[in-house]
């Protein structure tokens, strides 16, 4: 669709990488652009748009329309200019009588089979068909009245068989073929932008249509993604926002960011008043160059749900329905509730849960909190839950607690080892990226239990998918690095120069060791050894080696070491410091770096500096003016231990569902009821405010301002397009809590909060919402050496000097399957549905995602009678619960799958209090079940649902 | 695991030894005492030492080595 509130210039085909130079002339003026550079573009450069409809910058011209015409003095002919490149010296002239004439009459073409009904179309003024008739002079259509896909009935009444009605099925657009131009730039952006292939054009000439998936498929049956690339692209009313249909065309936008994944895409919040009308990928935003998935482009109508609460909430016990109150009340119930605590259990007895939804500047408010009020180390965030093993791991052997590349990277990669990600589900943007690459020839090998759809989908097939049984992957891991090691395969030179040799000595000899190769671990992992050392060649020996990882391998007993064996093969095959290369987590929310990096976990302040250093301490205890304590605090899991035992008696949680997010519910419940104080913070009444005595309402993403920081680093500006509906940002609401808690805050703008980090903090030193507004995003570390903020770490040498080679013995789980127990079951997530689902089930996008679902072999279901569709019962030694059962063989014998973004499945009933040797990250990835057939909710299920009813009930203020 | 404290502890400081435990000796200890000082709390600490100071059953070797560069919980923390 036309940009027509910021413009942002289409220059009608993509720009040229060649750094030769060529110069034309374009009517009458000079231009000098890449070699390779269409004459539309070239024009574009100086200012000249030349008409078109078939081409746009995102796409790769087509030259199907024919009105891009233009002479060239010597040539014969009109050719197109998006497909014609320039060359030296020609003089190109883009407007004159006879280029006029053939213009119009391509224009009448187009229009003569095109409704008139411009003044009720949603399109109108937003319509490119409309400008080009504009821009060509279009005066009267001389065609006589024939076949055409427009009318419903011609003049006598009868159907049109040519007409064809519009597809509603999506529900965030429709797709209206009587306005269809068959430009085919909606099919162009399935492929090329997205990947999906989900359009085609259907027949020839005349007859041509735009079609979604096979024959009988609508737009909501096809493959079809929701990623709004087509719609982008139309440059009609064709495939238009219903949002827009409802509402009206936009007159401002706003530029922000996507409060969903990691990937951290930027958009175009476009409103009308304070009405957000759409959200439309923003071209220039550095992480996701004008593409979006559903959730971040439609997903936001939970911002406005009925179900959000506005006003702040107390109730004296956990059995009391809730009353409403004033912020003033809730501020001086929260403060005395916590005071009390702290003068009869010590200041050890409360702490905090930051949120990684919430910004940078919430983060380190809460943290702030904790450490400078309540004056403890008790914070802790989700990332626990995630990815405090890549903290761990990635901080040990490179010293940064970060991935190493942007996500322009991918552009240059030659072979991809992904382990334990599921990007086309989990991040979305950058898995069409990575196709896109995919496309154009580089490989690909997938570590796996489940055949996710990047090992084979359309136009993609990987070269090697390791399916390995959940568990092993350190197994897997380092019988790579054995095959790289024994058959020299390695890099010496790097290992030389940014390693330790004898450090590498030492690892050879581990690694080496006969019983870490292929052959000897392939019954342990299932991983046939052959496959294995071809892939391990293949990364070693393939050109530039990156590698992607997600939280199948963080949530495991050896998650940390898995993070380290894979940096130590990043750093055995040289694969570190340059673009196409790296080691690259992909986090999971939205500011899950962020939240780190703002000091949310016990043992370290911003900037991941241990509260044990003196001189680190000294620098927050002058700017804050308090003492703060040298001692770690306490994680999620410790501090729910400390409940239960009776130690720790009150919780402020911030934007977190840690009873449906964290492992063993039962003992996080059993935790938060031994509580006497929980402040829950969040939009919605989430299942952890069932055991909460405080609930401050919170500001969604578009209420506020702040910053959040994605997987590459990249701190993105999050803006405020409207007031907060119930009154306060959620930085404020912090704020307040504080000062009824005595602290001297007097925050006016989250820009402050950013500047005191700024301060503290060397990595962000450079950091300012004035730099933010001047570069659009920068990425940290930022600060004197690094003005323009570090694309690539560890060009020249590592951060913390050498890298380091740590040995990686794996270390079976002591979760195993047995008679009880004989399968194994992993999780995952999947596209249309987010986290724990609080916002997405709250949208529009449980089309396609209704309930959660058990993946189980056929094999395995044959041997449980279990039938497709069937409710069965999943039991672990934690508990069981029930959901219904899909047969795949996606999943091997043995292994099980599911999703956990619906409350009433529980999946993490399931799972165990198993977790990573480091950092406590929960193994969510194994748990040994068993499935069985049966007829609905388990007792649990049933119970948990009448608690949750009775503890939601609101009273009304009076 | 059971909801008892120490039979949690004693889990989680094994689990621990058993990464360190590749390593040569000397880097061993030091590692699992380093990592336990980093990131227990006192709290966690001070069950660790009642398990020790009753006889370490159920610890690892390496960890009941380590516990003597592990610090003890100031009074103020415990
Ligand atoms: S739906 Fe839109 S983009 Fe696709 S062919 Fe028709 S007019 Fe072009
Ligand atoms: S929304 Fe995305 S996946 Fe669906 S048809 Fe359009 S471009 Fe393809
Ligand atoms: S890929 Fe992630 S950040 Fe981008 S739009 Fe989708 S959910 Fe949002
Ligand atoms: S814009 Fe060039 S042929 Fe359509």
């Amino acid at each position: 669709m036309k940009d027509f509130i910021i413009p942002d210039r289409d220059f009608g085909t993509p720009a040229a990488k060649s750094k030769t130079m060529v110069t034309l002339t374009i009517d009458g003026f000079d231009v000098t652009v890449p070699e390779g550079t269409s004459i539309m573009r070239a024009a574009a450069e100086i200012g000249i748009s030349v008409p078109k409809l078939c081409a746009t910058d995102s796409l790769d011209a087509f030259g199907s329309c024919r009105l891009c015409l233009v002479e060239i003095e010597g040539r014969n002919g009109t050719p197109a200019s998006c497909t014609t490149p320039v060359a030296p010296g020609i003089k190109v002239h883009t407007q004159n009588s006879k280029l006029k004439q053939l213009r119009r009459g391509v224009m009448e073409l187009y229009i003569s089979d095109h409704p008139l009904d411009c003044l009720t179309c949603a399109a109108n003024g937003d319509c490119e068909l409309q400008d080009m008739a504009g821009a060509v002079g279009l005066r009267d259509v001389r065609y006589e009245k024939g076949e055409n896909h427009f009318e419903v009935r011609n003049t006598s009444g009868e159907a049109n068989p040519n007409w064809i009605a519009k597809d509603d099925s999506n529900p965030y657009f429709t797709y209206d073929p009587a306005k269809c131009i068959v430009c085919s730039r909606c099919v162009r952006a399935c492929e090329e932008v997205q990947g999906t292939f989900a359009l085609t054009i259907e027949g020839r000439g005349f007859d041509s249509r735009v079609s979604a998936g096979m024959a009988g498929d609508n737009f909501l049956s096809s493959d079809c993604v929701s990623c709004g690339a087509c719609v982008q692209a139309c440059p009609t009313g064709t495939l238009q926002e219903k949002s827009v249909i409802d509402i009206g065309t936009p007159e401002r936008s706003v530029i922000t960011t996507c409060a969903y994944c990691g990937v951290g895409c930027s958009f175009k919040a476009e409103m009308r008043g304070d009405e957000l009308v759409r959200m439309t990928p923003y071209k220039h935003g550095k992480a996701n160059r004008g593409h979006s998935c559903v959730k971040g482009r439609f997903a936001y109508g939970y911002a406005s749900h009925k179900d959000r609460i506005l006003s702040p909430m107390i109730r004296e016990s956990i059995n009391d329905p809730w009353k409403e109150v004033t912020w003033a009340e809730a501020m001086e119930f929260a403060s005395n509730r916590m005071k009390g605590i702290i003068a009869k259990h010590g200041r050890h007895s409360v702490g905090v849960i930051t949120s990684s939804r919430c910004t940078n500047e919430e983060a380190y408010l809460v943290q702030k909190l904790t450490r400078a009020v309540f004056r403890n180390n008790n914070t802790d965030t989700c990332a626990r839950v995630c990815h405090s093993p890549t903290g761990y791991g990635l901080g040990q052997t490179f010293g940064t607690s970060a991935g190493t590349q942007d996500f322009d990277s991918v552009e240059e990669t030659d072979v991809v080892i992904l382990i334990g990600a599921n990007p086309t589900d989990g991040h979305p943007v950058f898995a069409s990226r990575l196709k896109k690459r995919l496309r154009q020839g580089a490989k690909l090998i997938v570590v796996d239990p489940r055949r996710i759809d990047l090992v084979d989908s359309a136009h993609i097939k990987a070269a090697h998918h390791l399916q390995l049984t959940p568990g092993t992957n350190v197994a897997v891991v380092t019988a790579i690095a054995h095959t790289i090691v024994t058959e020299g395969l390695f890099d010496e030179e790097f290992i030389r120069t940014r390693c330790d040799w004898d450090e590498f000595q030492d690892y050879a000899e581990f690694v080496s060791d006969p019983r870490h190769s292929p052959e000897a671990t392939q019954l342990l992992t299932g991983v046939p050894a052959e496959e294995l050392r071809a892939a391990a060649r293949l990364y070693a020996r393939g050109g530039n080696g990156s590698i992607y990882y997600g939280l199948g391998v963080t949530e495991h007993s050896q998650g940390s070491t898995t993070v380290i064996g894979i940096a130590n093969l990043a750093m055995l095959t040289g694969n570190i410091g340059r673009p196409g290369v790296g080691v690259n987590p992909l986090r999971g929310q939205n500011n899950v770096q962020g939240s780190c990096d703002m000091g949310s976990f016990p043992h370290e302040l911003p900037g991941y500096r241990h509260v044990k250093n003196d001189a680190v301490r000294d620098v927050f205890e002058s700017l804050w003016g308090v003492q703060i304590d040298n001692e770690p605090g306490l994680r999620i899991p410790n501090m729910l231990d400390a409940a239960v035992e009776g130690t720790f008696k009150g919780l402020y949680c911030q934007g977190e569902d840690i009873l449906q997010s964290d492992p063993d519910t039962k003992h996080v419940a059993a935790g938060l009821a031994a509580m006497d104080c929980v402040i829950v913070h969040d939009l919605f009444l989430n299942e952890t405010a069932n055991y909460a005595h405080v609930f401050f309402p919170g500001s969604s993403f578009l209420e506020k301002d702040g910053t959040f920081t994605n997987a590459e680093r990249r701190i993105n500006r999050v803006r405020k397009v409207m007031a907060p509906k119930q009154g306060y940002a959620d930085w404020e609401v912090t704020q307040l809590f504080a000062q009824a808690m005595g602290a001297d805050w007097h925050y006016t703008h989250p820009s402050q909060i950013m500047d005191e980090i700024a301060m503290l903090t060397p990595s962000f030193a450079g950091v300012s919402y004035e730099k933010l507004e001047e570069m659009g995003s920068v990425q940290w570390p930022c600060n004197e050496k690094a003005p323009e903020g570090t694309p690539l770490m560890h060009i020249d040498g590592f951060v913390r000097g050498k890298g380091k080679l740590i040995v990686t013995e794996y270390v079976a789980t002591d979760e195993k399957t047995g008679p009880r127990f004989p399968l194994l079951l992993t999780t995952g997530r999947i596209l249309s549905q987010y986290n724990v689902g609080a916002q997405t089930r709250r949208t529009e996008n449980v089309a396609w995602h209704p309930e959660d679902v058990l993946e189980i072999h056929p094999h395995d279901a044959e041997l449980r009678g279990v039938r497709d569709g069937q409710f069965v019962k999943l039991a672990s030694r934690s508990g069981e619960t029930s959901l219904r059962a899909k047969i795949t063989d996606r999943v091997s014998p043995g292994v099980v799958y599911t999703t956990f973004h619906h409350p009433t499945t529980q999946a993490n009933v399931i799972t165990t209090d198993f977790s990573d040797w480091a950092t406590n990250c929960p193994e969510y990835k194994v748990t040994a079940v068993q499935v069985s057939p049966s007829n609905g909710p388990t007792e649990w299920q049933e119970e948990y649902e009448a608690q949750a009813a009775q503890s939601r009930r609101i009273l009304a203020a009076e | 695991m059971s909801a008892d404290p120490h039979a949690k502890l004693i889990y989680m400081a094994n689990q621990i030894s058993k990464f360190f435990e590749s390593k040569p000796q000397a880097e061993g200890v030091a590692g699992i005492a380093a990592h336990i000082n980093d990131f227990w709390e006192p709290r966690m600490r001070r069950h660790l030492f009642e398990v020790v100071d009753a006889g370490g059953a159920g610890l690892r070797p390496l960890v009941l080595e380590a516990t003597r560069s592990i610090r003890r919980p100031t009074p103020e923390h415990a």
